[in-house]
């Protein structure tokens, strides 16, 4: 992917390629959606232990991966676009943060929902939900200060800086958060110690991981065109567009 | 080639483009008046100047380098002295230049900065702190700084703005001296300003 | 060096001690109203002191941080120091360094005396005061990438908050829990040296970082 959006990085000619990208991503995501939830929820075993309440993995876990994934490639384009000038990768940053704040805010939903016939209490401070919390705020941080910021170009830069600033960070608050977690909760309460999986729950787990990308991707497509359009609306090839499709 | 030369500058403001395609060159005992109305971009030039901003298009060379990747030893050649005259409030006029010319990386002493405070006509107010000056007392501190900077090029958005009669005369002897001396000098202004150089360039924009 | 932007900065704060005073007065009310707001129990009280006196702290720092810049912003003085032959990183180490003498170090003194009113012992008191000591500057050095960002915005203050407090958490963590593990009796010697890095991880990184988004913000 990365090499073909180097050859397409001027935004003109990017706009027509994720415009033929997006409906293919799409209808997979859509398939695999269908196809996870089904075995997700009719084809694995119920859990012995946790009875069907565990089927929310299904979401909740893949949605935990995409949270930290897309950060770190938030971070990655926003930090090519600060190095390199181009533009476009700093679009797609900007495009990345809000679908990674919304698989963010999910985790945290999905988890407290889990939590709740678990351990019988809608939210512990354990150390993944904390980092997942902090990485929301992360999320938001760096949609405010873009959105405070009137000029692209400034506001490219400075979300860079910040989001890069986030990347550095996360290992030194993930494992600050995870020594505090065990030094006041002690062994009482821990989603670490996961029973063995069975074969379908892991495919099952893997479709949904694999069908989130594929939205991530064609949902971050989508927007990279909306903010394409927004910042070269004077430009003549945009002119040219709304001609045609008028 | 010249000391100073820009080529096909191009500046860009949010949705607007300010000027395109702006050339010129500057050499020894030179000097640049830059002319334009209101919202031309006369200050977004004189901060690519600077290195402040990056031009859309084009470059800035000094001595043939880009000053982008001169930085530091670009720096120590040049005063600027914008719109926002850098003069704290709580400080005195003493202070005030002193701490200026240690940041722009000459320090001087209390004696020198005497001299040029009382060169500038505010001889007997040095220890006045900068909120109780007039305007153009306060453009007079900033201005001292020119006396004491030992730098070539010279880069003045609007220096005799709020200047009286006998103040316009004094920046003007200042101007010509740098020029004789082979200084260089980016300005604009509004006011009519003669001023002896080798060679007066006009660039206008609109 | 710095050391000249370190001493025209505690001399403005000197000129402006009003400033120094509001930041100070706001640590001690905060952590002063805590108290009043869980009722006066001392065995609760004295597990709660070391995480209220670090989370006022860093408010207090973070508050704090929009004067660091934005004066010299508003009068032309940053573009200066942004054409400097000086570099930018030690210029902007010293405007950090000068913040935490004017607000950070008011608050490490302060410290023992508001633990006092949470009961504290002689050694958690002297622990406290440590962790501030070698924490604030760090709050200060973080703090100075969210000011030079949200440089001249709208609104800047509370974005700044969004911006930096989510950074202060491993700074707060290991500065209270040093309280806690001496008391525990399990020593408060790796949350200081934990402490000691974060402090010189972010003396070389921090300037850098801020010396970057200082010249986007002014661009």
């Amino acid at each position: 992917m990365a090499i073909n959006w180097f050859k397409y990085s001027s935004p003109a000619s990017f706009y027509v390629l994720a415009g033929k990208m997006i409906p293919l991503f799409s209808i997979a995501a859509t398939i695999l959606f269908a196809v996870g939830l089904y075995i997700g929820f009719f084809v694995a075993p119920t859990d012995f232990q946790q009875g069907e309440a565990y089927r929310i993995i299904f979401i909740h876990v893949p949605a935990a991966w995409m949270s930290m994934f897309l950060y770190v490639m938030m971070a990655v384009w926003a930090g090519i676009g600060l190095a390199f000038n181009t533009r476009l990768s700093s679009m797609m940053a900007t495009a990345i943060a809000p679908t990674g704040a919304m698989f963010t805010f999910l985790a945290l939903w999905t988890g407290a929902i889990w939590g709740k016939p678990m351990w019988g209490t809608w939210w512990v401070w354990d150390a993944r939900l904390t980092s997942e919390l902090i990485l929301l705020f992360l999320y938001i941080g760096f949609m405010s200060l873009q959105a405070a910021i009137d000029d692209p170009r400034r506001a490219d830069k400075a979300g860079a800086v910040i989001a890069l600033v986030g990347v550095v960070n996360i290992p030194i608050i993930y494992f600050s958060v995870k020594w505090w977690n065990t030094l006041h909760q002690g062994a009482t309460v821990s989603v670490t110690s996961s029973p063995k999986m069975a074969a379908t729950m892991l495919t099952g787990m893997l479709i949904m991981s694999i069908a989130c990308w594929m939205y991530a991707i064609a949902v971050i497509l989508i927007r990279t065109q909306t903010i394409i359009l927004e910042r070269e609306r004077h430009t003549s090839w945009v002119s040219e567009l709304k001609g045609v499709s008028s | 080639m010249s000391i100073l030369q820009g080529s096909e500058l191009e500046c860009v403001r949010g949705d607007r483009r300010l000027f395109k395609g702006v050339n010129f060159s500057l050499d020894a005992g030179e000097l640049l008046q830059v002319h334009g109305a209101n919202g031309s971009g006369k200050t977004s030039l004189l901060r690519m100047l600077c290195g402040l901003a990056t031009p859309a298009q084009g470059q800035i060379l000094w001595r043939g380098t880009d000053i982008h990747s001169l930085k530091g030893d670009y720096y120590s050649e040049i005063t600027y002295l914008g719109h926002l005259s850098g003069v704290k409030d709580d400080l005195t006029a003493i202070e005030n230049l002193r701490i200026s010319s240690a940041l722009s990386g000459a320090e001087i002493d209390t004696e020198k900065a005497h001299g040029a405070l009382r060169q500038m006509g505010l001889g007997g107010r040095e220890s006045l702190p900068a909120k109780v000056l007039s305007q153009g007392q306060r453009r007079r501190v900033a201005l001292s700084r020119l006396l004491v900077c030992g730098t070539t090029l010279w880069i003045l958005d609007e220096p005799l703005a709020a200047l009286d009669v006998a103040a316009v005369k004094l920046m003007q002897s200042l101007l010509e001296q740098h020029l004789n001396q082979g200084g260089m000098v980016v300005m604009t202004t509004h006011q009519e300003i003669d001023i002896a150089a080798v060679s007066t360039h006009r660039l206008q924009l609109n | 060096m710095s050391l000249w932007v370190i001493q025209r900065d505690l001399l403005l704060a000197m000129r402006r001690r009003s400033d120094v005073l509001t930041t100070l007065f706001f640590f001690i009310i905060v952590v002063s109203l805590f108290p009043l707001g869980v009722g006066p129990e001392m065995n609760m009280l004295r597990t709660m002191a070391p995480g209220v006196v670090w989370v006022a702290a860093l408010l207090a720092s973070m508050l704090s941080l929009g004067r660091m810049f934005s004066s010299d912003y508003l009068d032309g003085t940053l573009e200066q120091m942004l054409i400097s032959p000086q570099s930018l990183s030690m210029l902007v180490l010293g405007k950090a360094m000068a913040h935490w003498l004017v607000t950070g170090v008011p608050l490490v003194l302060m410290s023992p005396v508001l633990g006092i009113q949470y009961d504290l012992s002689t050694d958690a008191l002297l622990i406290l005061t440590a962790s501030l000591l070698l924490g604030t500057p760090v709050l200060s050095l973080i703090g100075a990438i969210g000011a030079a960002l949200t440089l001249g915005l709208r609104g800047g203050g509370v974005l700044v908050s969004l911006l930096v407090l989510p950074l202060y958490i491993p700074v707060l963590i290991f500065g209270a829990g040093a309280v806690e593990a001496s008391t525990a009796g399990l020593g408060a010697g790796a949350h200081l040296s934990l402490l000691g890095a974060f402090l010189l991880a972010s003396l070389v990184l921090s300037p850098w970082a801020t010396a970057v988004s200082l010249r986007i913000s002014m661009e």
